[in-house]
């Protein structure tokens, strides 16, 4: 298995430690992500506006630099950067005119035909490895620790972009378990977070994730597993602002589900990043005798 | 909430804008009100959800234009994944924003966002927001 990658921005900077452990955990799996030679940052959030094409040039540079590098389907893990540039892939494929347009505009030697196929790393681990073959890696199984699953919204939202069911996916509970792990079902874990509100509201999101934790918590969970950099933001670093808000608020440690798959696979070395989170988590996963 | 409506208003040119910007047809509300029911961020809105599409059938170009309601949203797609009459809402919020930075003006200012915080913002966080709220 053999894929262009691009990472963004984030996976270089505050979510080092997704990528680092996603690279490590596709070695495992025995998946080849290529980082494309040439990216830039694909604006984070897809333009809804019908008469907005200049705010598609950002995606349509990476389809069309992993086109470059002959990619039939292009890899991504931050769930924001798979939002917009699935959405700007799925709306260059049913609008040619645009697309057009916009090949002119960009004024490279190559147009970009339209033909890049973005997916999502937790759809080549359910798809393309399958959950079997990651239960057969586990070799430290997080038996009896209790994980919520987070989605948030953009890898579910809008309905074109899903690879899992928008109201009740299922794919992290599946690899929770292969991994061990009790899986705790929780309605939030299709709500939002608040996203980029957190830059001038911060005080909305410490309620939405003190909402969000609560409910997790009142069902068993003692953490909580999500995809996304911006809501790990949200859900871990604003738990700050919840803490100052509510006297009452106990916080809990927030992981990507790489990091719990690469702790289960038994992958040892600097990729976890563990210091880095708001919430420390290695009180938890030392008690289940995990590190 | 009291507007007073005159045939002139109710073929406004904002309702017009708003559709041709969102490409979504804004008279197929029937105002059911799932999209607010599902809202994750109608506790700090003025307007609801499907209120703001009445106030835009309604052609009530200065109450919309001057609510929180698409400042405070999110853009979490939720309403247009639930809305029966297959309405991208989250597509007629983006447009309300438009109209209003297409005036020339930020709703967020990026130089008076305070130091402390800058430090701790993720980019993915600045630049998306900055990408709703500037211009
Ligand atoms: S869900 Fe759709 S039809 Fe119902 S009130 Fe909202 S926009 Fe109107
Ligand atoms: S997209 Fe905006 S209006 Fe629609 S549910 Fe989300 S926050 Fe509310």
């Amino acid at each position: 298995m053999k894929y262009a990658y691009y990472p963004g921005c984030t996976l270089k900077s505050y979510a080092d430690n997704l990528e680092s452990s996603v690279l490590a955990v596709a070695e495992k799996l025995g998946i080849q992500m290529e980082e494309l030679p040439h990216w830039t940052c694909c604006g984070t959030v897809f333009s809804q506006a019908d008469d907005d094409l200049v705010h598609q040039i950002a995606p349509l540079r990476i389809l069309l630099d992993a086109q470059k590098v002959g990619a039939k389907k292009l890899l991504v893990v931050c769930s924001m950067c798979y939002n917009t540039l699935k959405q700007a892939s799925l709306l260059f494929e049913k609008k040619p005119d645009k697309l057009e347009t916009l090949n002119l505009f960009l004024d490279d030697e190559d147009d970009y035909l339209g033909e890049v196929e973005v997916v999502h790393f937790l759809q080549v681990l359910r798809d393309e490895v399958g959950i079997e073959e990651i239960a057969k890696q586990v070799v430290r199984p997080l038996t009896g620790l209790n994980v919520a699953p987070y989605y948030g919204c953009l890898l579910l939202r809008p309905q074109e972009v899903a690879f899992d069911e928008p109201e009740r996916p299922t794919v992290i509970e599946e690899i929770l378990v292969a991994l061990g792990a009790e899986a705790i079902m929780d309605p939030l874990k299709v709500e939002c977070c608040g996203s980029y509100q957190t830059v001038n509201n911060k005080e909305i999101i410490a309620d939405r994730t003190r909402t969000i934790i609560n409910s997790a918590r009142s069902r068993g969970a003692e953490m909580i597993a999500l995809d996304c950099p911006l809501c790990d933001f949200n859900l871990d670093f604003r738990q700050k602002e919840s803490e100052k808000k509510y006297t009452d608020f106990f916080t809990m440690p927030i992981l990507y589900y790489t990091q719990l798959m690469a702790l289960a696979m038994g992958i040892n070395g600097d990729i976890y990043g563990f210091d880095k989170h708001y919430v420390d988590p290695r009180p938890l996963l030392k008690e289940y005798e995990l590190i | 909430m009291r507007i007073i409506l005159k045939g002139s208003k109710v073929k406004s040119k904002l309702t017009e804008k708003v559709e041709k910007i969102s490409g979504q047809n804004i008279f197929a509300c029937y105002q059911c009100g799932k999209c607010s029911a599902g809202c994750p961020m109608i506790d700090s809105m003025d307007y609801m959800p499907n209120q703001a599409m009445k106030l835009l059938q309604m052609g009530a170009a200065e109450e919309i234009i001057n609510s929180k309601t698409m400042w405070m949203c999110a853009s979490c797609h939720t309403c247009s994944v639930r809305c029966p009459r297959d309405i991208d809402l989250s597509a007629v919020m983006e447009a309300l924003r438009l109209i209003y930075l297409r005036t020339n003006v930020n709703k967020v200012e990026p130089s008076q966002i305070p130091e402390e915080e800058l430090k701790d913002l993720p980019q993915i966080a600045l630049v998306c927001n900055f990408r709703k709220m500037t211009r």
